[in-house]
């Protein structure tokens, strides 16, 4: 191999060119998924979901009246935890699938994150970007779905709002956090946003509950290691008093200990608030380290 | 930019094996091979998409692995075909790695319109990605390369889905960037096209380095027989069998070809020296020549003897 060595005068380039932070970066990332979201089909299919959703009830709470939602008379706790019952949940899992299920395998899918990766920017700078953006926007469906809901109730009830609703509230936003980590675990597991979307789906909508009525009935053992046992506390929050964690049932013949018997376990409020948080920062180092392993082929 | 004993392997299948090469100055060298050869491998671990093996890949003595940031601060890059995000317009996209880069924002606007006009865009700057043709796209990612005005710029097969024009242009500007002190390191299928635009050559095959040297002292050292160089002679006015015929019994001439009515393929023995005197004694002939150069069959010729021999 020949190796040439010349003297040869300094390229006049990037002159006034600094480049941002790794943190800086991070916001421009953001900046423009957030662009990319608004553009989209998917931010504007998911919107109008919401919208439809908020406004059949709404339809339906000015047709049926306020009672069948809140009782009669009218309960503050009633109300919100019947709004509440109906969406947000789902919407948390819509946005994190819709914002977060193909972030980081549509770069590698499309072909995008050639356009991206080959520049001066740490991995780590566009998963966090990327991730940021998706809470943004789901933001903006959520609070969509909370203006709704409260407009409603100001008509119908004044300013009565219920602090369970708050609570509710901040759950909701804890859930979307672990739900966007999960979902941008298996958007960097896989390279094909199909996989990656369908298995998120599957997990979120169904695979979690299914498993905590397996391990909570058959093996009598408390799902605290499931999402969406965690994720219980967003609803259950309405109930007052909280309800147990632990109930036992018994049916059938022979009372006094003879009959079959069913566990249910009910989340604490701190025990939901740890079980989501967890899946969020085991979920997101996981999905984290998966992307800045992948390769580009 | 320099590898370091860079090696990568996909399971038993060897992509790249202890590949040594060091690049300096203000130039442009082409990196050749035939499919799989490891060309596209070795510009991914420069470029930080995939991870070497064994060994380092380091552009300004930093290794690209380990500080990415600060390897490619000052290297355009242009790997395969990217997409881009089809709702962004090219001003968008440019935007983006404008922001990325740190270009200032009151440069940014002007750099971005230069960018796009360099690579003969400028009307479509407002247009939305998503409807351009796959040559339009190619354009707007060189555009991104250049953006910043790196002094390294590594580009994997950059005239991918252009047509001719595109490809010429494609040319001009990296001709144009040789002149402005900049590396351009770069990657292609098309030997025509590095012979007219690279000043070195390094070939690789079987992820191995098979040669890197001046496109003449390689063309001189592997074309044909190794001892002959062939060059393609341009004529004002119709060869006929009298040209013809003078100009092969020039001294050192083994044979002569004729290519169409106006130009001729010459063989000769010899090296530089020999050249030029052979060029002398042409325009001395008064037979009509107007041009005299490499041949661009000559790296062919040099690329297939380099590449059957590894066979």
């Amino acid at each position: 191999m020949q190796q040439q060595k010349e003297s040869i005068p300094p390229a006049a380039s990037l002159e006034g060119n600094k480049l941002p932070t790794s943190i800086g970066q991070v916001g421009i990332i953001a900046k423009y998924e957030i662009l990319n979201y608004f553009r989209s089909r998917r931010f504007l299919i998911l919107l109008a979901i919401t919208l439809i959703i908020a406004l059949a009830l709404t339809v339906a709470i000015a047709y049926y009246g306020a009672s069948s939602l809140a009782g009669s008379p009218l309960n503050a706790l009633g109300f919100y935890a019947g709004w509440y019952s109906f969406a947000p949940t789902l919407i948390v899992v819509f946005c994190s699938v819709f914002f977060g299920g193909d972030a980081i395998s549509g770069e590698f899918q499309n072909k995008t994150g050639y356009f991206l990766v080959g520049n001066p920017i740490r991995r780590s700078s566009i998963y966090i970007g990327k991730w940021i953006a998706a809470f943004l926007a789901s933001l903006i469906i959520m609070g969509v779905y909370t203006a709704v809901t409260v407009v409603n109730g100001l008509y119908y009830l004044g300013t009565n709002i219920p602090s369970q609703y708050g609570e509710a509230l901040v759950f909701t936003l804890v859930y979307l956090i672990a739900g966007l980590g999960f979902t941008f675990l298996f958007s960097s597991l896989f390279k094909s946003s199909s996989y990656s979307i369908l298995v998120t789906i599957i997990l979120l909508l169904f695979g979690f509950s299914i498993i905590d009525t397996l391990v909570t009935n058959l093996a009598h053992v408390e799902p605290w290691f499931s999402l969406s046992y965690g994720s219980g506390i967003v609803s259950n929050v309405f109930t007052v008093p909280y309800p147990p964690h632990q109930t036992s049932l018994t049916f059938g013949p022979g009372g006094g200990g003879g009959g079959a018997g069913l566990v249910q376990y009910i989340a604490t409020i701190p025990e939901g608030l740890m079980i989501m948080l967890g899946y969020f920062v085991v979920t997101s180092i996981l999905g984290l380290l998966l992307f800045e392993r992948k390769e580009f082929n | 930019m320099e590898a370091q004993n860079l090696s990568k392997n996909y399971g038993s299948f060897t992509a790249l094996s202890d590949l040594n090469l060091k690049i300096e100055g203000a130039k442009c060298v082409g990196f050749l091979g035939p499919n799989g050869a490891g060309k596209t491998t070795t510009l991914k671990i420069f470029t930080d998409m995939i991870r070497a093996t064994k060994g380092k890949a380091m552009i300004n003595d930093i290794t690209v692995h380990e500080n990415k940031r600060a390897a490619l601060e000052h290297c355009g890059t242009l790997i395969e075909s990217p997409e881009i995000y089809p709702s962004f317009t090219p001003k968008e996209a440019l935007s983006f790695i404008a922001e990325i880069r740190g270009i200032p924002r009151a440069e940014r606007s002007k750099r971005i319109d230069n960018a796009l006009a360099e690579v003969k865009m400028e009307e479509w700057k407002d247009k939305k990605v998503g409807k351009f043709s796959k040559g339009m796209k190619q354009r707007i990612n060189i555009a991104s390369a250049l953006l910043s005005e790196p002094d390294l710029i590594i580009l994997d097969e950059p005239t991918t889905g252009l047509d001719p024009r595109g490809m010429a242009e494609v040319r001009d500007i990296v001709k144009s960037l040789k002149k402005r002190n900049r590396l351009i390191f770069m990657s292609s299928h098309l030997l025509p096209e590095v012979s007219d635009v690279c000043d070195e050559v390094a070939m690789i095959d079987h992820g191995k380095l098979l040669v890197y040297d001046t496109l003449s002292n390689v063309i001189s050292r592997f074309s044909g027989d190794g001892s002959s160089t062939i060059i393609e002679a341009g004529f004002s006015k119709p060869i006929d069998d009298r040209i013809t015929g003078i100009v092969s019994k020039a001294q050192g001439v083994i044979s002569v070809e004729k290519m169409d009515s106006r130009n001729l393929k010459l063989k000769f023995a010899g090296g530089m020296e020999v050249q030029e005197r052979l060029l002398e004694d042409l325009v001395s002939m008064r037979i009509g020549i107007i041009s005299f150069r490499a041949s661009g069959s000559a790296l062919e010729d040099t690329y297939l003897n380099l590449i059957k021999d590894t066979l």
